[in-house]
């Protein structure tokens, strides 16, 4: 590990990965699979509990700002451990000056998102630090919910198997050039709006109907290609991907194009990765696509007994290559 | 995406690949000079739809991964001075230099910027207006005009804190000293974005003084199999000779205002390749007229730049001679988020699309 931090370490790549594993896991005494959200059991209950800090640059963008993303991003780590989010805590360090007519825009789309997604906001802090001491807002939300019976082994991927169907609920990348866009050092402008959502209500819709929901993963920084190596490592089997199948956006395929990026690696907030079983993933779909946030859902590939720990994707052009994990950093300060 | 979609379509690809399958007679080994075309050929898993007697071998195209070491360490001490913000393109930021690289120098506070184009750097250089905004220029003929331009709006602007320090370079002297030094190739797949500039004509030299085919090659699937279906052809039929696939960017003369703005700005100078050393006028610095915008003129620095990890065999896969595979760092001590060698950072790099690309299934 290099001396000091680099903005690599933050990127949800590779280097992220190990640096987390290496300097936080150790002294906490965490242990491998580090999901999105911790699974504890206390008198009975199984709970879900988890925290994300927001630092995105803009704050605002087309599509969402600070406020819905720390809400949805939270709302989703707790859904996609198979967790019915109820309880949310917000936390907020804000740079002198900053003007309270945002704040006021900012927690109101907060409170607004935490309706629509069934959850409260129940605790919370505020921090004002001295002019340039942090850039504008920063916000941290933690959140807790409750895992039903049955439900457990969604987060840890243990019942992936040979046969299971790869869905993703719609485009990808969207988010990621939202933001980029919004920035104005790079000088263009689009009509992509930010996918931030909170998947709950959707999600549910699924577990309510199926039990071969075998794995769920949000597909934030390091976009679907991160995921899909973290699946595959984790059920230590091969993942085959088809290209043709992945969804995206025209105008987020035509902006990757042009400044080079690949659309499995950017990040998403308001998309996930189901596996799902063999005799119930058409089922699944239909659910999926039934819900306005999942319109556009599509099988992009299964999981293999062969290739073990590796992501194999049959590109459009009818070539084949490994799908790696994003490795450096993407594009800074994007949730 | 109209000019994208249908140079990916299946059917043409599929075809274009049976068509090459036909007329395949034994070995053939075939140099894409460009880093973006060795990106590309991975990205699309050409390799896995040609044939194996069909050998496509990385060359010395990717800008980040020939730019020498004193280059960078000249860089880093640069943005050690006071009042000095450093403007680059990404992948730079992450090469070793002689004992550090500009992303270390940046973690420890130096000013260090990524921009997409050098007209961003002038927007830097206008509103820092206290500081000297130097910037990177780099990338060959196809890039080159790009910081002519921004050159030039510098001198119109009247801004007096901005400067350059180039290490742009140009195609023929490289592909001159590649086949000097003993490169085992059938065939070039050259360049289609330097060739929209400079014209095909540049390449002429290969087929006529060295009896090499050469196909000016688009960058997408259907393109490349084209490419090597037309070198394969002028292999078969003894007959090398410079053809334009990417007709639809190239042409035989070029691109005739960005070629007058690069040599109203740029003239041929030395320059030192990795890999290769110092090749005489492959190099672009600023003509007298432009000197006071040059780095290396205005602000004077040396630098005593030690030789890359000696185990490392970038320069040798920059001269095409050796593969990734080939190294003994690749993969283990080498490795995109600990690049020992130029080619695993830049995304263009031979051994940075091997890694991420390619692996034993």
């Amino acid at each position: 590990m290099s001396e000091f931090v680099s903005l690599n370490h933050g990127s949800g790549g590779k280097q992220a990965h190990e640096f987390i594993r290496k300097l936080f896991a150790v002294k906490f005494g965490m242990h491998d699979p580090l999901t999105d959200s911790a699974v504890v059991k206390e008198y009975g209950f199984t709970l879900a509990f988890t925290t994300d800090s927001y630092v995105v640059d803009p704050l605002f963008f087309p599509g969402g700002n600070i406020g819905k993303l720390a809400v949805c991003g939270t709302v989703n780590d707790l859904s996609v451990s198979g967790a019915i989010p109820k309880y949310i805590s917000a936390s907020f360090i804000i740079e002198e000056g900053f003007p309270l007519n945002d704040l006021e825009v900012i927690a109101a789309s907060m409170a607004e998102e935490a309706t629509s997604a069934g959850v409260r906001i129940v605790t919370g802090d505020t921090k004002v630090v001295g002019k340039g001491k942090c850039d504008k807002l920063f916000i941290t939300t933690a959140g807790t919910g409750i895992i039903k019976p049955g439900y457990e082994h969604i987060s840890f991927g243990e019942k992936i198997k040979p046969g299971d169907r790869l869905i993703v609920n719609g485009p990808i990348g969207n988010h990621a050039i939202a933001v980029l866009g919004a920035r104005n050092n790079l000088s263009f402008s689009s009509s992509v709006l930010s996918d931030c959502a909170s998947l709950n209500h959707m999600i549910q819709s699924v577990l309510d109907k199926s039990d071969q929901v075998h794995f769920m993963r949000d597909l934030t920084r390091g976009g679907l290609a991160a995921v899909l190596y973290e699946l595959a490592q984790l059920s230590k089997k091969g993942m085959i991907i088809e290209e043709s199948s992945i969804p995206v956006d025209e105008p987020v395929r035509g902006l990757c194009e042009v400044l080079g990026f690949d659309p499995c690696y950017l990040a998403n907030e308001g998309k996930l990765l189901i596996v799902a079983g063999e005799d119930e993933f058409e089922s699944i779909l239909s659910t999926l696509r039934s819900h306005p946030l999942g319109r556009k859902s599509e099988v992009i590939g299964s999981v293999v007994d062969g290739q073990k720990g590796n992501v194999v994707l049959n590109t459009n052009n009818g070539g084949r290559r490994i799908l790696d994990i994003p490795s450096g950093i993407q594009l800074p300060r994007i949730c | 995406m109209k000019y994208i979609e249908e140079y990916r379509d299946r059917e043409l690809v599929l075809k274009l690949v049976a068509n090459i399958r036909k007329i395949t007679k034994g070995k053939y080994s075939f140099m894409e000079v460009c880093g973006g075309h060795t990106s590309a050929i991975h990205r699309f898993g050409i390799p896995s739809l040609l044939p194996p007697e069909i050998n496509l071998i990385s060359g010395p195209g990717c800008p980040v991964c020939v730019t020498g070491t004193d280059f960078i360490d000249k860089a880093i001490l640069y943005s050690q001075r006071a009042n000095v913000i450093i403007v680059t393109f990404g992948d730079l930021i992450r090469v070793p230099g002689s004992s550090s690289s500009l992303e270390k120098e940046k973690m420890k506070g130096a000013d260090i910027r990524i921009v997409y184009s050098g007209l961003e750097a002038l927007n830097i250089a206008r509103s820092n207006k206290d500081k000297t905004v130097i910037f990177l220029g780099i990338g060959f003929e196809t890039t080159a005009p790009g910081t002519a331009v921004t050159i030039r709006l510098a001198e119109e602007n009247g801004l007096d804190n901005f400067l350059l320090l180039s290490a742009h370079k140009v195609m023929p002297p490289v592909l001159e000293a590649l086949v000097r030094d003993g490169v085992k190739i059938n065939g070039f797949i050259c360049p289609g974005h330097v060739a929209a500039i400079t014209g095909s004509h540049i390449f002429e030299f290969l087929p006529k003084k060295h009896s090499l085919g050469c196909v000016i090659a688009g960058f997408e699937p259907a393109d490349l199999l084209q490419t090597v279906l037309m070198l394969v052809r002028q292999v078969n039929a003894k007959s090398p000779a410079v053809e334009i696939q990417y007709t639809r960017a190239v042409t035989y003369r070029g691109n005739s205002i960005a070629q007058q703005q690069l040599s109203e700005v740029f003239e041929f100078s030395d320059a030192v390749w990795r890999g290769f050393g110092n090749i005489p006028e492959s190099g672009l610095k600023l003509r007298k007229k432009y000197e006071k915008f040059d780095a290396e003129k205005i602000i004077p620095v040396s630098v005593d730049f030690h030789n890359e990890n000696p185990h490392c065999i970038c320069g040798d896969i920059l001269r095409g001679l050796k593969k990734p595979d080939n190294c003994s760092l690749f993969r283990r001590a080498c490795n995109p988020e600990n690049p020992i060698g130029a080619c695993m950072v830049s995304a263009e790099g031979a051994c940075n699309s091997c890694y991420k690309y390619d692996r034993n299934e």
